[in-house]
């Protein structure tokens, strides 16, 4: 692996007993797009501030290809923010909010015009290069924000939850835009969401914070196929959970036990113990068959139907509860509620989890 | 009966205080201007020609415009650190602020009177010290007056600036920090820039006050100091000399609007004096 561009070491940050930041370490590569994924209150916000410079840790360091910056001011470090406010300055034009940090860095005239009509073409604002922020829509004030943050071609750009507060269309559209522009420019992207899909689909890695501390953190895939702990498997997605007994065999194999069976799974992450073990298993690694064509019998509970896809809730007598999601194309089983039926997976459908 | 009817019944009793009470007073003063003591425009013939009259008004003018300076440097500074360091004494200084506006003006005056008097405690102060052997004027001259008028002021400055500021996010100065600008050029070009509708609404207030007020220059200047308010009441009590007095009092009126119309190209008076946090 290169040299990271920005790595984050043993980060601490104390609000008075509270640990907003708990032992955080994280390596960002130059060029990708990494995301900082967590519910309201985990520290997204916190642990990019650390990074821009703007909040001092209470121990702990972060460190550039230059060396140890955790001292630097934030003008100082060549990092651009992207606010979820925007925060355009409202006493300057679109232009003049774009140039801003080009004239901080002394650029002759023409230069920053000339850079000045480069990012607002980029993000398709050219015609809007007069208006004052606050004659712009949500959508257009973003733009400019993003505009104004890569006029000076920053090392890293911070983007806080920069399409929270807009309506979900023009999110979607946004996130595409996006990232076709990481895509292009090569600028490292760390974006924070609590929005699960924006990351998945987004990130060319996902760091998944909770409490203060680093879940997990892995390529998206990686992640949803691949969780180690029970908040990843139900944060990221949904999961059931079934308590089984692992056995280690002699040559190495994993075997579970659990609902009167005995099946094979696999340990990607390397956690798996003989013992009790919970296993995380995603909806639609699930397959509903008819009675006693899977090894696991249950019945239907309830059926919500989505289009593509529906929920079956089906009961068993030892997991209790089990959500599947089935495709409704499927021909060999409609399932109705009452029906009985029988569930069963393939080998890697359950995913050993770190014991709490 | 339709709803506009409602709104005049409403506002009927404070409008008529307002018509019997100040419009009908005021109106009397302009006839008076040209009726007394003989009718025509003798009056201001004379204000127009007074040496006194003139030195009255420039230094009114100076006051008032000395008074307003210092309340904006002094009020942003102390408004920009309630606004932007919060502590827990933060509630403190904001009290401090408003307390003054439960304590008569006249008290507050007097307070300044027994601070700066010949025998006062910063003279007596000074003197113990040994930096002074003898007391110094600080009371009965401009200065005093001055001193007194920063203080009784101070609030309407700070009012404005401090609600302008609560409104401004700290996100404008962090992302002109992000973009590369010095903690003084983002206070500079982003977060002042900002700041001067408050600075604008408490200028006008204090200045506009200022023109016309009476007590506390009354009672610091000790008839030395003799601003436009106290030299009507002069010309009135002492003289009375109630053409004078009413031509000077509509030339102060006169004066005072053309500041609030010059000022209503770059405030918005409305907000200035309506919408006071
Ligand atoms: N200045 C502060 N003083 C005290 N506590 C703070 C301060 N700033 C943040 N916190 C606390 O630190 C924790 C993490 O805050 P942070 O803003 O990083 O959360 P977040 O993950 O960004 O959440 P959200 O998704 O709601 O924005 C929160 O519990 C918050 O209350
Ligand atoms: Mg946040």
């Amino acid at each position: 692996m290169p040299d990271p561009i920005l790595s984050v070491r043993k980060a601490v940050k104390t609000y008075g007993a509270f640990h907003a930041l708990n032992d955080v370490d994280l390596d960002i590569r130059e060029g990708e797009f990494l995301t900082l994924l967590g519910p309201s209150g985990s520290g997204k916000t916190t642990l990019l501030s650390v990074i821009a410079g703007f909040t001092p840790l209470t121990s702990g360091s972060v460190h550039a290809r230059g060396g140890d910056i955790s001292r630097l001011p934030p003008e100082k470090r060549g990092f651009a923010m992207v606010f979820q406010g925007y925060a355009l300055f409202p006493t300057m034009t679109v232009a003049e909010n774009v140039a801003y940090p080009l004239r901080v860095r002394q650029w002759k005239r023409q230069d920053i015009s000339d850079r000045v009509a480069e990012c607002l073409d980029l993000v398709q604002m050219a015609q809007f290069a007069d208006r004052m922020p606050s004659q712009l829509s949500g959508g257009q004030q973003q733009r400019i924000a993003l505009a104004r943050s890569l006029s000076f071609k920053p090392d890293i750009l911070l983007l806080d939850e920069p399409l929270s507060a807009l309506d979900k269309k023009l999110r979607a559209d946004l996130q595409w835009e996006l990232k076709a522009l990481h895509d292009r420019l090569g600028v490292t992207f760390v974006y924070v969401t609590h929005d699960q899909e924006e990351a998945l689909s987004m990130s060319d890695r996902i760091v998944i914070l909770n409490d203060g501390q680093i879940q997990q953190q892995g390529a998206p895939d990686d992640l949803y196929n691949w969780p180690r702990t029970e908040f990843v498997a139900s944060f990221l997605g949904k999961s059931n959970f079934i308590n089984s007994v692992v056995l280690k065999g002699a040559d190495g194999t994993l075997k579970a036990q659990a609902g009167g069976h005995e099946f094979p799974i696999e340990d990607h992450n390397g956690t798996a113990v003989s013992g009790e073990t919970c296993l995380a298993l995603r909806p639609e690694r699930i397959r509903l068959g008819a009675p006693g064509a899977e090894m696991f019998e249950g019945r239907v509970r309830q059926i919500s139907y989505l289009g593509e896809r529906c929920q079956v809730l089906v009961d068993h007598a030892e997991f209790g509860e089990i959500l599947v999601s089935h495709p409704t194309w499927h021909v060999d089983i409609r399932p109705e509620p009452h029906l009985n039926v029988s569930f069963g997976w393939e080998r890697g459908a359950c995913v050993p989890l770190l014991s709490a | 009966m339709n709803e506009k009817l409602h709104y005049w019944m409403l506002a009927l009793p404070a409008l008529a205080v307002m018509i019997v009470f100040y419009i009908w007073p005021v109106l009397n003063i302009w006839g008076i201007s040209v009726t007394e003591p003989s009718t025509g425009l003798d009056n201001y013939t004379r204000m127009f020609d007074s040496n006194a009259v003139r030195v009255s008004f420039v230094l009114t003018f100076r006051i008032a415009a000395v008074t307003t300076i210092m309340c904006l440097l002094l009020g942003y500074v102390l408004a920009y650190t309630i606004s932007n360091f919060a502590t827990r004494v933060t509630p403190l200084m904001l009290g401090l602020v408003l307390l003054p506006f439960w304590v008569s003006v006249l008290v507050r005056s007097f307070a300044w009177i027994v601070l700066l008097g010949r025998s006062g405690l910063v003279n007596d102060a000074l003197i113990d010290t040994g930096l002074i052997t003898s007391p110094i004027r600080i009371m009965h001259n401009e200065l005093g007056v001055l001193i007194a008028m920063v203080h009784v002021m101070l609030p309407f400055a700070v009012l404005p600036m401090l609600t302008n500021m609560r409104g401004i996010d700290d996100s404008y100065v962090k992302a002109a920090r992000g973009l590369g600008a010095s903690e003084w050029r983002a206070f500079r070009e982003v977060y002042f820039p900002q700041t001067l509708p408050g600075v604008f609404s408490g200028g006008l207030l204090v200045f506009v006050l200022s023109l016309g007020f009476y007590i506390t220059p009354a009672l610091l200047g000790g008839g030395r100091v003799m601003m436009i308010s106290e030299y009507i009441t002069y010309q009135i009590q002492e003289f009375l000399n109630w053409g004078l007095g009413a031509a000077l009092s509509v030339a102060l009126l006169v004066a005072t609007a053309l500041v609030l119309l010059v000022a209503g190209r770059f405030v918005n008076l409305r907000k200035t004096f309506l919408e006071r946090g």
